[in-house]
């Protein structure tokens, strides 16, 4: 019973990261229509930015981070600005293609910067501290990850429900004609949600920088987050968290029971699976094509 | 001396061509041209056609013939007038081409997407080596088995592929893929992680050795698929993939069999997949499941995007630009003058360990470069090019 709770609480904190990952590709998805390859890497390098602001900059930690949200937030917006507005009425393929040459570049850029090889994250939170309730290990990494996630979508959800530039974002992604002929300036609103989409997720880079931290590092979050975003239906906040923390509770299960070394695939068996059954994600409303 | 002349006035001529097409003609008749490419019907003046059977015949003119000729002509002495290096670059374009003309089929002409062909590709080349060394089949039987095994899997990952497009689609092909490779690499008939040799090929008293042999195994094969691949998308299936592209549910009203059809689409893409990799596996004589990561998927995809998705050339252009970038990238320093260069910018600005991933950037500025500037991709500049020097002086 104690593996089992231990395991629960380790596939919730890893799902936080899938979360976090899943959340930024929603965000743009939903407004924009434009699936996200790049999110990884835009995340990723926040993180190394933030990296060299600790280390060689040695700046103290709350205005590296804060420096590191706003630049993840400018490169974001950037990237829309210089990249994706560009594009001529692009088709999904067209798009996936761009964010996918974006990721490539970023990747490169990185790895010619820094190497491959492993790098450390001075993190004021080492990756082995931990504390423990009862007979369960929780890191407190795990934990901040856990409650920085949770805050996140929270103050998410409140912003696209109450707020007004969240509403032009809503107004956007449904009709962009229609949100223009009212008076929202569509392209600066798209820049916006780069911007916000790309803070979210380097979150969750930073989050995981203290454990591994090397120009791969994001892939298997991003696929993951992708993988959790679509089974939630590629358009919903909660869908994709709650699938995310499916996602990463039945990775660990599995790991767990069945078999450690199919863990790392078992989510895309899981949604290749619900996708036969639900093609449009488990919570989006029904799709219905524009003929 | 004299040859590096006539290079550099040939590559100046091309991109004096090149260039007056593409920026003086552009903004001309911008409408009329693009709604020819998206059509894909060229209707130029010289390709009217003038009776039905010119719809059915593989070489339209004299000058297409003429063409075709040399080029076998130079395929075919290739081999013997470049170093034994250049022949394994060739191989390994030649391998690439089929997959990018598969996979076009599903991208370009069928609108579907796929980021898993890596695991066909793997399918594939495990497939021929085990049924070779374990099955002891013929080489001949093999490859053309496991390319069948692989349009089996091509069949099956077709099935959700109904019901779904795009991000849906890409991350089902993409978990597809990434899947396969784990599953290999777990299995120990499979070779597990270590992998596995590929055997000798014996075609009746022909022992296959060397590269330059195998070269025209491989051209043969690839020629074969090639005009396959040509002569299926004239037929009523290429029509109705085409049909699905552009509209899937108009397809389906005018009777179209679009479960067919599609299921039909990745079957057809995954046996090229699962050709190429079996060949694959004798161009580098040595498989292990590592090989075939996501990174080669999209590398596929990007040969397709590159060259121009819908047209047969596309592919071929494609995948010979960026295997050749590719290969030349690897030692990027060796490259004159830009290498130095980029040393001597590593040292100042990022690391030298790291220089080897400059190649990722160039490939991601040239997806994203043809995707911004020229969405057919390099066939669509050459269509351009072609159209306005063949009515030059109007």
């Amino acid at each position: 019973m104690v593996d089992f709770i231990q395991m629960v609480v380790s596939g919730v904190a890893v799902g936080s990261s899938y979360a976090l990952m899943g959340l930024a590709m929603v965000i743009i998805y939903k407004t924009s229509e434009v699936p996200n390859f790049a999110q990884g890497e835009m995340a990723l390098v926040t993180s190394f930015v933030t990296m060299m602001l600790l280390t060689t900059f040695g700046y103290p930690v709350w205005l590296a981070f804060c420096l590191a949200f706003v630049f993840a937030a400018a490169l974001g917006a950037f990237l829309e600005f210089a990249v994706l507005r560009r594009a001529k009425n692009p088709n999904i393929l067209g798009t996936i293609v761009i964010t996918i040459g974006l990721e490539m570049v970023l990747l490169g850029l990185v790895s010619w910067k820094f190497g491959a090889e492993q790098k450390t994250m001075p993190f004021p939170i080492g990756p082995y501290d931990s504390f423990i309730i009862g007979d369960i290990f929780i890191a407190k990494l795990e934990a901040l990850t856990l409650v920085s996630a949770l805050v996140l979508m929270a103050l998410l959800f409140f912003f696209f429900r109450y707020s007004r530039l969240g509403l032009a974002m809503k107004a956007t992604q449904q009709n962009p004609t229609a949100a223009k002929i009212v008076g929202i300036r569509t392209n600066r609103i798209m820049m916006m949600t780069w911007g916000i989409s790309s803070v979210v997720g380097a979150t969750a880079g930073l989050l995981i920088s203290p454990v591994i931290m090397h120009p791969f590092m994001m892939w298997d979050p991003m696929l993951k987050g992708f993988a959790a975003a679509v089974m939630g239906g590629m358009t919903s906040l909660p869908g994709a968290v709650v699938a995310a923390y499916m996602l990463g509770i039945i990775e660990n299960l599995f790991g767990g029971y069945v078999s450690i070394e199919f863990k790392s695939v078992v989510a895309f068996a899981i949604i290749v699976l619900v996708l036969c059954f639900k093609p449009s994600g488990l919570f989006a409303r029904h799709y219905v094509k524009k003929v | 001396m004299f040859f590096d002349r006539i290079t550099a006035f040939f590559c100046l001529a091309a991109v004096f061509f090149i260039l007056t097409a593409n920026t003086i003609n552009k903004y001309d008749c911008k409408n009329t041209f693009d709604n020819e490419l998206f059509t894909h019907q060229k209707v130029l003046p010289m390709d009217m056609k003038r009776n039905y059977y010119e719809d059915v015949q593989l070489v339209t003119s004299p000058v297409v013939f003429f063409w075709l000729i040399l080029l076998f002509v130079f395929l075919v002495v290739f081999p013997f007038i470049v170093g034994n290096y250049y022949v394994y670059v060739a191989n390994y374009i030649a391998i690439n081409i089929i997959v990018a003309a598969g996979l076009n089929l599903l991208v370009g002409y069928t609108g579907q997407i796929s980021l898993g062909h890596a695991g066909f590709f793997a399918i594939g080349a495990y497939g021929t080596v085990i049924l070779m060394a374990k099955a002891g089949l013929p080489f001949l039987l093999a490859l053309p088995c496991s390319g069948l095994v692989a349009a089996g899997f091509g069949f099956l990952l077709g099935l959700p592929a109904l019901r779904l497009e795009g991000p849906y689609l890409s991350i089902a092909t993409l978990g597809f893929g990434l899947t396969i490779t784990q599953v290999i690499g777990r299995i120990t008939l499979f070779g597990g992680r270590e992998g596995l040799h590929a055997p000798d090929i014996v075609i009746g008293s022909w022992i296959i050795e060397t590269d330059r042999q195998f070269y025209f195994l491989l051209v043969f094969i690839t020629v074969l698929l090639l005009l396959g691949m040509r002569n299926l998308i004239r037929t009523r299936v290429g029509r109705a993939f085409i049909a699905i592209r552009d509209a899937d549910i108009a397809a389906q009203t005018m009777g179209v069999n679009i479960v067919f059809y599609k299921t039909l689409a990745f079957a057809v893409s995954a046996f090229y997949a699962g050709i190429a990799g079996g060949l694959y596996a004798f161009v580098l004589k040595f498989i292990e499941p590592e090989m075939f990561t996501l990174m080669m998927s999209i590398m596929f995809l990007a040969m397709v995007v590159v060259g121009g998705q819908g047209s047969l050339m596309g592919p071929i252009v494609g995948a010979g630009l960026l295997c050749w970038l590719d290969l030349k990238l690897r030692n990027i320093l060796d490259i004159p003058f830009l290498g130095d260069w980029l040393e001597t910018l590593s040292m100042s600005w990022f690391s030298i360990t790291g220089v080897s991933n400059i190649q990722y950037v160039v490939f991601g500025s040239i997806m994203v470069a043809i995707m911004l500037f020229e969405p057919l991709g390099l066939y669509g500049v050459w269509l351009r090019t072609k159209r306005y020097w063949r009515t030059w002086p109007f």
